[in-house]
C-alpha cells in the first residue's frame, strides 16, 4: 500500500511537470501574440517597413500608368530586375516549404519549432513575387487573359505548350498549397488563442480568433483526420516544391539562348532556392526570436542545423557554377564558350565575383562550429547570401541577354529608379506582412511543438 | 486523494450543477497524461460506449487504436480529387488548344504530352490539395463554431494543457451515475457534467453572422451582375478608357491629314534630288549605255570602260564565259540557247513571240541599246535590271554579240589556218539529199 502511495506521488509529480512543460509552451508563444504594448524595436522595424512598401505602392503607380518604359529594361536586357526579382523571391519561399514538408516527411522533429515561421515566409514572398511577371506583363488589367475562361474572342485562349502558362498554373497552385497548409496547421493554435481570450474576457478578440479557428475542439477523431490530411499535404507539398522552381527554371532552360539553353537548370534552381531560402528564414529568426524571447523554442541548435543545410546547398550551387563552364567549353559551341566567357569577364563581370564569392566563398564559414554558434556571424552571413542568390538570378538573366547572337544588338542594363522602388517595395511588403504575422498569429506551431516534447508519452506504459 | 485535486487543479464545477439548465449534454472528465487518457479511453470502448470523444492539445499517439477510430476515408477522396485534376488538366489543354481551336504555334503538334504534362501536374496537385483541406474540415463537420461543451471552462483548457474525455448523453449506454463512475474508476482527476444552453437561439448561428454572410454573398455577385448586363444589353456611349494615354497616344500615324503643311497631308514624300546611299549611278556610260553628252547622248556602239570601282572593262574570254552562263539562265527560257527567240516559253504559248536576236532589227541594235533593253525591256519583255546586275548585264550584252558574230559568220572570219577543219562532213541518211 505504501509503495503504492510512493508511485502515486512521484506519478503526480511527473504529471504535474509535463503540464508545466505543456502551459510554459502555450505562454511563451501567445505572449507575443497578447504582449499589451509591442517592443519598440519591432514598431522601428513596422515602420521602416511600411515606408519601403509606401515607396513601392508610388512605383507600382508609375509603372502601371505610365508603362514599363519606365525600367531601364527598354533594350535588350528585356527581363532584367523584374524576373531576377520573380526568381528570387520565389526562391526564398521554397525553404518554407521544404522546412514545413520535407522534414515533416523525414520526421525531422526540429522543424516544429521553425516551420510556423517558415511558412508564412513562404507565402509573403510568393506574393511579392508574384507581383513581378503581373507588372512585367505592362498591362495587369488584362491578366484574367491567362486564365482559360471562355471568351468571345475566338482563339483567346491561354498557349498551354509555353513555359510562361506553366509558371502560371505552378506558381498559383504553390500559392494556394502553401496559404492552405499553413492556415490548417495554424487552426489548432488559433484555437489556443482563442480559448485564452475566452478565459480572460476579451470579447472580440475571442470572436475573431473564434472564427478563424472554426470552433477546433481538440477531438482525438478530428486530430485522426486532420494528421492524415496533414501528412498528405506534405507529401504534396513535397513534388511541388520542386516541380515550382523546375517550371521556372523552364522559362530559361527551353529558350534558345546561350546561357539559359540547358538541362541542368532544375536541379541547380532547385537548389539555389533551398539555399536562399534557409540564408532568409535565418535572416528574420535570428532578431525575431530575440526580440521575442523565443531563444529556448527557437535554439542555438535549430539555427545550426540551418546553417549545415546552407552549407550543403551553397555548395550545390558551387559545384553547377563550375559544371556550366565545364560544359560551356565541352559542347564546342562558341556560343555558349563566348557567353560564359563573358559573363566571368564581360561587362558584368561585378555582378559574377559577387555572386561566386556571396554564394560559395561565404558559406564556407560555416564549417566552422564557433561561426555556427555566433548569432550575429550568422546573421551577417546570410545577408551576404541573400545578396549573393540575387546577383546569380541578375547573372543569368543579364549577360545572356545584353550579349545574345547579334552583336549590333548588344547592350548594357542600368537600373531606374522604378526599378529599385518596386523592389524596394516588395521588401517592404513583405516584411510588413511578416512583422504583422509574428505579432498577431501563433508564430510558432504550439501544438506540434508539445506533441514533440518528451513530455507528450508522459504516463504511458510503466504501470 | 484525485477528489482533492481536481479542486485544486482549478477545474471548476467538478460535481457542482452551477448554472447548469438546459438538459444534459454529456459528461466531461479529465486525466493528468497523455498516458491515462489512453488507458481511460480504452476503458471506455471496452464498457461499449460510441458516442464518445478524447480531446487533447496535441494529437496523442495510440489514442487512435485505444479508441477504435476507423481509418478516414480522406486519402480515398483525395486520390479521387487528384484523379480529377490530372484528367481535368489534360482535357483542358486537348480542349483550348487542340480541339476548339487548334492553335499552330511553329507547326509544332497541337496536343503533345511531353509539352502538357507540368500543367497537369500541376492541377493534379491542386485538386488534390483543395480536396484534402476541404474533406478534412468537412469530415471533421467543422466549421461549427458553436458547441456545448464550449460551455466548460474546464474545456477551454483542452487547447492548452488539459486531456478530457467527453462521453454524450445520447450514448445508448448513457447513465449519469455509472458513466461518471467509469471515467473516475479510469482515473479521473476531475469530472463534470454539461448542460445544453436553455437558449434554443445559443444552437443556431448568430444572426449577425448569417446576415454578414447574405449581405457579403449578395455583393460579391454585384460584379457579376454588372458584368451580365454589359453583355446583354447595347449603348451609344463609348466604353471607358482607363487609361486614355495609351488609348490616344500624341502622335502621328500615316496616311492622315495633317494642316501643318500646306497639302494638308501629314505624309512627307521624298525631297526631290534624293538620292539613297550608293544609288548614285552618275556614270551614264556604265549604267545607262548611253555615250556622248548634253543633247549628243547616244546609244553607245561599244562597251564602258571602267567598272565603278575603277577596275577596266575588259570583254576578254571570263566575261564571255560569265555572259554565257547568265544568258542561260535568264534569257534562253524565250530566246532560247542560240537566241533565235525558240525558248521553252514560246514552245508553251502561242501568244508570245521572243525576238530573234540573231536577225534583224536587233543585230543592227547598238550594244547600249541592247543594254538598254537588258535593263528596262522592250515591247512586252521585262526589265531584268532588278534580277540582274549592271556589270552582267553588260557581260550578257557581250555574249549576245558573240551569238551573233558566231551565227552570221562566214569562212572568211575562221583564222586561215583552222577552214579546212570545218568542212561539214557528208550526211549519209538514206533519203535525204545531202547538201554539197
Amino acid at each position: 500500500m505504501s509503495s503504492e502511495a510512493a508511485t502515486m506521488e512521484s506519478h503526480h509529480a511527473e504529471a504535474g511537470k509535463a503540464r508545466e512543460t505543456f502551459r510554459k509552451v502555450t505562454q511563451d508563444v501567445a505572449w507575443v501574440a497578447e504582449a499589451p504594448k509591442p517592443h519598440p524595436l519591432w514598431l522601428l522595424a513596422l515602420g521602416i517597413a511600411l515606408i519601403m512598401f509606401g515607396i513601392g505602392i508610388y512605383s507600382i503607380y508609375v509603372v502601371v500608368m505610365t508603362g514599363i518604359g519606365v525600367w531601364g529594361n527598354s533594350n535588350n536586357v528585356c527581363w532584367a530586375w523584374d524576373i531576377t526579382n520573380f526568381v528570387w523571391w520565389i526562391g526564398i519561399g521554397h525553404a518554407g516549404t521544404l522546412i514545413s514538408a520535407v522534414l515533416y516527411l523525414t520526421r525531422q522533429q526540429w522543424r516544429t519549432s521553425i516551420n510556423r515561421a517558415a511558412e508564412a515566409m513562404t507565402i509573403f514572398a510568393v506574393m511579392a513575387a508574384g507581383l513581378f511577371p503581373l507588372l512585367h506583363t505592362g498591362r495587369p488589367w488584362f491578366a484574367w487573359w491567362m486564365i482559360p475562361l471562355p471568351n468571345d474572342m475566338g482563339s483567346m485562349w491561354p498557349q498551354f505548350r509555353s513555359p510562361l502558362m506553366w509558371d502560371v498554373f505552378a506558381v498559383s497552385t504553390y500559392l494556394t498549397t502553401s496559404v492552405l497548409f499553413w492556415y490548417m496547421g495554424m487552426v489548432p493554435d488559433l484555437a489556443t488563442f482563442r480559448d485564452r481570450n475566452v478565459a480572460k474576457g476579451n470579447k472580440i478578440k475571442a470572436i475573431i480568433y473564434g472564427i478563424v479557428s472554426l470552433g477546433w475542439r481538440g477531438s482525438a477523431r478530428q486530430w485522426h483526420r486532420y494528421e492524415r490530411a496533414y501528412l498528405v499535404l506534405a507529401g504534396l507539398a513535397t513534388p511541388l516544391v520542386f516541380s515550382v522552381h523546375s517550371v521556372v527554371s523552364f522559362d530559361f532552360a527551353t529558350s534558345q539562348l546561350p546561357g539559359w539553353h540547358t538541362t541542368i537548370f532544375p536541379p541547380y534552381f532547385v537548389a539555389g532556392a533551398i539555399f536562399s531560402g534557409f540564408a532568409m528564414v535565418l535572416t528574420l529568426l535570428i532578431p525575431l526570436r530575440f526580440l521575442f524571447r523565443l531563444q529556448h523554442i527557437i535554439t542555438q541548435d535549430h539555427i545550426g542545423a540551418m546553417c549545415k543545410i546552407m552549407l550543403a546547398t551553397g555548395m550545390m550551387v558551387g559545384c553547377a557554377y563550375a559544371h556550366e563552364f565545364f560544359i560551356a567549353w565541352y559542347s564546342g559551341n562558341i556560343f555558349e564558350r563566348f557567353t560564359f566567357v563573358s559573363r566571368a569577364f564581360g561587362p558584368f563581370w561585378w555582378a559574377y565575383f559577387s555572386m561566386v564569392s556571396c554564394n560559395v566563398l561565404v558559406p564556407q564559414f560555416f564549417w566552422v562550429k564557433k561561426v555556427r554558434q555566433t548569432n550575429i556571424l550568422i546573421w551577417i552571413l546570410c545577408i551576404f547570401v541573400n545578396i549573393g542568390m540575387w546577383f546569380e538570378r541578375f547573372v543569368i538573366i543579364a549577360t545572356s541577354l545584353a550579349r545574345s547572337f547579334l552583336p549590333s544588338a548588344w547592350a548594357y542594363y542600368t537600373p531606374t529608379r522604378y526599378d529599385v522602388g518596386v523592389f524596394v517595395g516588395t521588401i517592404g511588403l513583405f516584411l510588413t506582412f511578416f512583422l504583422l504575422f509574428f505579432r498577431f498569429a501563433p508564430v510558432v506551431a504550439i501544438s506540434e511543438v508539445k506533441g514533440a516534447s518528451p513530455e507528450a508519452h508522459a504516463g504511458k506504459g510503466g504501470h | 486523494m484525485s477528489e482533492t485535486h481536481a479542486h485544486d487543479d482549478g477545474g471548476a464545477h467538478a460535481h457542482d450543477d452551477g448554472p447548469a439548465d438546459g438538459p444534459l449534454y454529456g459528461v466531461l472528465a479529465e486525466y493528468d497524461t497523455p498516458g491515462e487518457l489512453i488507458d481511460a479511453a480504452k476503458k471506455v470502448r471496452d464498457a461499449g460506449y460510441t458516442d464518445f470523444d478524447c480531446f487533447s492539445p496535441f494529437p496523442v499517439h495510440g489514442i487512435d487504436e485505444a479508441m477504435g477510430i476507423k481509418r478516414t476515408i480522406l486519402p480515398l477522396l483525395i486520390f479521387g480529387g487528384g484523379f480529377t485534376g490530372t484528367v481535368g488538366g489534360l482535357l483542358l489543354q486537348w480542349y483550348c488548344n487542340s480541339y476548339q481551336w487548334k492553335w499552330n504555334i511553329s507547326g509544332k503538334p497541337t496536343w503533345s504530352i511531353p509539352a502538357n504534362i507540368p500543367i497537369a501536374f500541376e492541377t493534379t496537385i491542386l485538386l488534390a490539395v483543395l480536396t484534402s483541406f476541404f474533406g478534412m474540415w468537412m469530415l471533421n463537420k467543422l466549421p461549427q463554431v458553436w458547441h456545448p461543451f464550449f460551455r466548460s471552462e474546464r474545456f477551454g483548457r483542452v487547447t492548452d494543457d488539459a486531456f478530457l474525455i467527453g462521453v454524450e448523453a445520447k450514448d445508448k449506454r448513457f447513465d449519469h451515475d455509472t458513466t461518471t463512475k467509469l471515467l473516475k474508476d479510469a482515473g479521473a482527476i476531475g469530472i463534470e457534467d454539461v448542460h445544453e444552453d436553455p437558449d434554443p437561439a445559443k444552437k443556431v448561428m448568430p444572426r449577425w453572422i448569417l446576415a454578414f454572410i447574405i449581405a457579403s454573398t449578395a455583393f460579391a455577385l454585384i460584379p457579376f451582375a454588372i458584368a451580365a448586363k454589359a453583355r446583354n444589353s447595347h449603348s451609344s456611349e463609348p466604353h471607358i478608357h482607363i487609361f486614355p494615354d495609351m488609348d490616344f497616344q500624341p502622335k502621328y500615324k500615316s496616311d492622315n491629314a495633317m494642316d501643318v503643311f500646306a497639302d494638308g497631308r501629314e505624309n512627307r514624300g521624298e525631297i526631290s534630288g534624293t538620292v539613297a546611299r550608293g544609288s548614285l549611278d552618275a556614270d551614264d556610260l556604265y549604267y545607262r549605255g548611253l555615250s556622248g553628252s548634253g543633247a549628243d547622248k547616244a546609244w553607245t556602239t561599244s562597251f564602258p570602260t571602267t567598272y565603278p570601282d575603277g577596275r577596266k572593262f575588259v570583254v576578254d574570254r571570263k566575261l564571255l564565259d560569265r555572259g554565257h552562263n547568265r544568258f542561260e539562265i535568264y534569257c534562253s527560257p524565250c530566246h532560247g540557247y542560240d537566241g533565235h527567240g525558240h525558248g521553252s516559253v514560246p514552245n508553251r504559248s502561242a501568244d508570245i513571240h521572243p525576238a530573234d536576236l540573231i536577225g534583224a532589227p536587233i543585230v543592227s541594235h547598238p550594244n547600249g541599246q541592247l543594254f538598254n533593253t537588258v535593263s528596262n525591256g522592250a515591247n512586252t519583255m521585262q526589265g531584268y535590271a532588278a534580277q540582274i546586275p549592271v556589270a552582267d548585264r553588260w557581260a550578257i550584252v557581250a555574249y549576245v554579240r558573240a551569238l551573233e558574230r558566231a551565227q552570221n559568220a562566214s569562212l572568211e572570219d575562221v583564222p586561215g589556218p583552222d577552214r579546212g577543219s570545218l568542212q561539214m562532213p557528208p550526211i549519209t541518211s538514206p533519203g535525204t539529199e545531202a547538201p554539197k
